[in-house]
């Protein structure tokens, strides 16, 4: 068995913890919440591409966490993917599979397709049967198109025009259901794109603080980080806090002092 | 109760000009017995880079040693200190590694990087990266110190206020958490001197 | 079989702050339950009296009849004693209305605000079955909890221990105490998910209320 200093492992879960967690719950203590995506992600496609949005908070529970995360994954440069569930399992499920294309394309010197970072993903979370908790909207432009799937925790995959999940889905999806056409330009899909982010952002406690959007087309990706800000801080105090120094009284103190970095550059040192 | 909750902890990092600053109680409990007042939750992985483990006291000590043991086998192999983003990625993967039966800890990392750039981070007990260019808090009183940095924090702070400002926080929101307290420990890390103290706080 | 569920959680936060001469009362003014906001412009306040100002987060179904009910209650006292109310009466009142329904009770955190007989602040804080406090300051809700730290640094509350008794007022003035509680609220709603949309704050002095507004984040 794989004791807890052994050697790095080849990779996989481990579940030497289990056991002892199992008689922790037994006994009374409850299993912790993991840091959420609350989240809206949306996708669309447009004329010649793709346009995926998310929006930027992390919340666990009823506490923000992170006020500006990044939910749109690199999968490959031409393939992005929004993550909403738990953010350790989006993250790693993500990153899993986009190195796994890195590795594909090396060995096969051509540009990813869409689908291969579709099969990868539904096919590790079916695996785990709903137990990784990532709910995701990929999408990309490959050589057969431009082309934007859902896949859900289970490993179900859709593939749509325009797709929504999270919390806010449905605060989104009311955007895309009454403005959506097909044959959008790029301004119109990018327009809409923060449009349906916007109703996730003010309309779902889950979702909150600024716009990220992804579009990609052909031979072409560009990530909008923060494309809009719609909620600043509303009041800051006109005095501010301000602490003079010794106002916490300190018991003991300790200071080292750090040497600067020596670098040992061959053989010149003894020379002379 | 949550697991998180059995020992009791807090802990905050705050990112200041060219500095950083990473703080925690000293209080260890079971539940709500106090058992120690001098409990260590901030370590150090090298001159410049921290680490602060609050939840289970047990899962902290274990998951430190193994973090030094794999820091130790980085610098063997690569002769160099851990990057603070390498080691941040590699808590998160010692984390997740054990995704469905976690270590019952949430770390913060603090750190300077390559041209003393500050560098803090936080993660979930699976190891759900956040990065922060502001500050980071962690543990019971998290709740507390999300509101007490909320609003003491501003940004470019010089060391010296940094330190008051942190520990002001610190006191100020472990006051209003039964399981977090007894003083506390302030980790001031600049470009050149490390300064540790410990700092007096309410004793109940 | 779904079973019929009392009571739910409306979210939302209330302060109050007494000074010398003066108390602040605020609240925000979002109204949720689970993910979903049902409003962005609900009163939390209640303008019981004169000079005593009640701030309820909760259960907005209970907030509402027991603020009607207070309300009611001191239009009797009214009219059988000829004068409104005083602000610890009302604290009394408020206190009893809420043991009342010791094993149903309301579900309702109040914060009580207003100038007592010799018109010093005064805050009295609650829980949901009656139990209650004269304070300097005081914070209820979902977001009570990133408040109070803030709250304590700056005004520190003298212990209700020490001998001889101390005024729990704050040292702040109006202005500043005012400047106070727009900070904390802006800062609670940049992590509480619950609180934001509007601020609604009431002051009460010798010169009788003063209500405005600011405007939170409303993601």
């Amino acid at each position: 068995m794989a004791g807890a200093t052994d050697l790095p492992p080849k990779g996989g879960f481990s579940y030497d913890n289990c056991a002892r967690n199992a008689m922790l719950v037994e006994k009374g203590l409850k299993m912790p919440g993991f840091l959420k995506t609350g989240t809206t992600i949306v996708g669309l496609v447009f004329q010649d591409g793709v346009v995926l949005g998310a929006d930027t908070r992390a919340t666990e529970g009823p506490i923000v966490a992170d006020k500006n995360c990044e939910k749109i994954h690199y999968m490959a440069p031409n393939i992005y993917c929004c993550g909403a569930g738990t953010a350790a399992d989006t993250e790693a499920v993500t990153d899993m599979v986009s190195s796994q294309l890195q590795l594909h394309r090396y060995a096969t010197g051509r540009e990813s397709r869409v689908v291969t970072s579709l099969t990868l993903l539904k096919s590790h979370l079916f695996s785990y049967q709903g137990h990784v908790s990532a709910a995701l909207v990929l999408g990309g432009v490959d050589v057969t198109g431009p082309h934007l799937h859902t896949v859900y925790p289970h490993g179900s995959t859709d593939t749509l025009p325009f797709a929504t999940m999270g919390s806010g889905s449905l605060a989104a999806m009311s955007v895309f259901e009454s403005k959506y056409k097909e044959g959008l330009t790029r301004e119109e899909g990018i327009q809409l794109v923060a449009e349906a982010i916007r109703g996730g952002i003010f309309n779902d406690l889950g979702s909150g603080s600024n716009v990220d959007v992804c579009v990609i087309t052909k031979g072409k990706t560009e990530y909008l980080r923060n494309h809009q800000l719609p909620n600043p801080r509303t009041y800051v105090s006109s005095k501010g806090y301000n602490f003079t120094k010794g106002q916490t009284v300190v018991l003991s103190t300790k200071i080292t002092q750090l040497k600067p970095k020596v670098e040992v550059t061959e053989g010149d040192a003894m020379e002379e | 109760m949550s697991i998180f909750e059995y020992n009791g902890s807090a802990v905050v990092a705050m990112v200041g000009k060219n500095c950083f600053a990473i703080a925690s109680d000293r209080r260890l409990g079971v539940q709500l017995q106090t058992v120690a007042t001098d409990f260590q939750r901030v370590f150090k992985i090298h001159d410049k880079l921290y680490i602060g483990l609050s939840g289970l006291a047990t899962d902290a000590q274990t998951l430190y040693q193994r973090l030094v043991f794999r820091h130790k086998l980085y610098q063997l192999r690569e002769e160099r200190d851990m990057k603070p983003q390498t080691f941040a990625s590699l808590v998160s993967a010692l984390l997740y590694e054990k995704r469905f039966g976690p270590y019952f800890c949430q770390p913060v990392i603090a750190g300077l990087g390559e041209d003393n750039e500050p560098f803090i981070c936080t993660m979930d007990c699976i190891g759900a990266k956040e990065l922060a260019k502001d500050f980071v808090v962690s543990g019971t009183a998290s709740e507390s110190l999300y509101g007490a940095c909320e609003s003491m924090y501003k940004p470019n702070m010089e060391p010296e206020e940094l330190f008051e400002t942190i520990s002001q926080a610190l006191q100020s929101s472990v006051d209003r958490d039964c399981l977090s307290g007894w003083g506390g420990f302030v980790l001031l890390v600049t470009p050149t001197e490390v300064k540790e103290c410990v700092i007096k706080g309410r004793m109940d | 079989m779904a079973r019929f569920e009392a009571y739910e959680n409306n979210g939302g936060t209330c302060v109050a702050v007494a000074g010398a001469d003066y108390c602040v009362v605020a609240a925000d003014t979002r109204l949720s339950v689970g993910y979903s906001i049902l409003s962005r412009d609900s009163s939390k306040i209640a303008h019981l009296a004169d000079k005593c100002v009640l701030a309820s987060s909760g259960f907005q179904g209970d907030v509402k009849a027991l603020q009607r009910n207070l309300a009611a209650k001191e239009l009797l006292y009214e009219h059988n004693h000829n004068k409104k109310m005083s602000c610890p009466a009302m604290a009394q009142l408020l206190s009893n209305t809420l043991y009342y329904k010791r094993f149903f009770p309301y579900y309702a955190f109040n914060v009580l605000g207003g100038l007592d007989s010799e018109g010093k602040g005064c805050v009295f804080t609650y829980d949901a079955v009656g139990s209650y406090e004269r304070t300097g300051y005081s914070a209820q809700g979902t977001g009570a909890a990133l408040m109070m730290p803030v709250l304590d640094n700056q005004l520190k509350s003298p212990s209700p221990l020490l001998l001889p008794a101390r005024d729990a007022v704050t040292p702040l003035s109006q202005s500043d105490a005012v400047d106070l509680v727009k900070d904390v609220f802006a800062s609670a709603t940049e992590r509480d998910i619950y609180t934001g949309d509007k601020l609604e704050i009431v002051v009460i002095n010798s010169a009788g209320s003063h209500r405005e507004f600011i405007e939170l984040r409303k993601d």
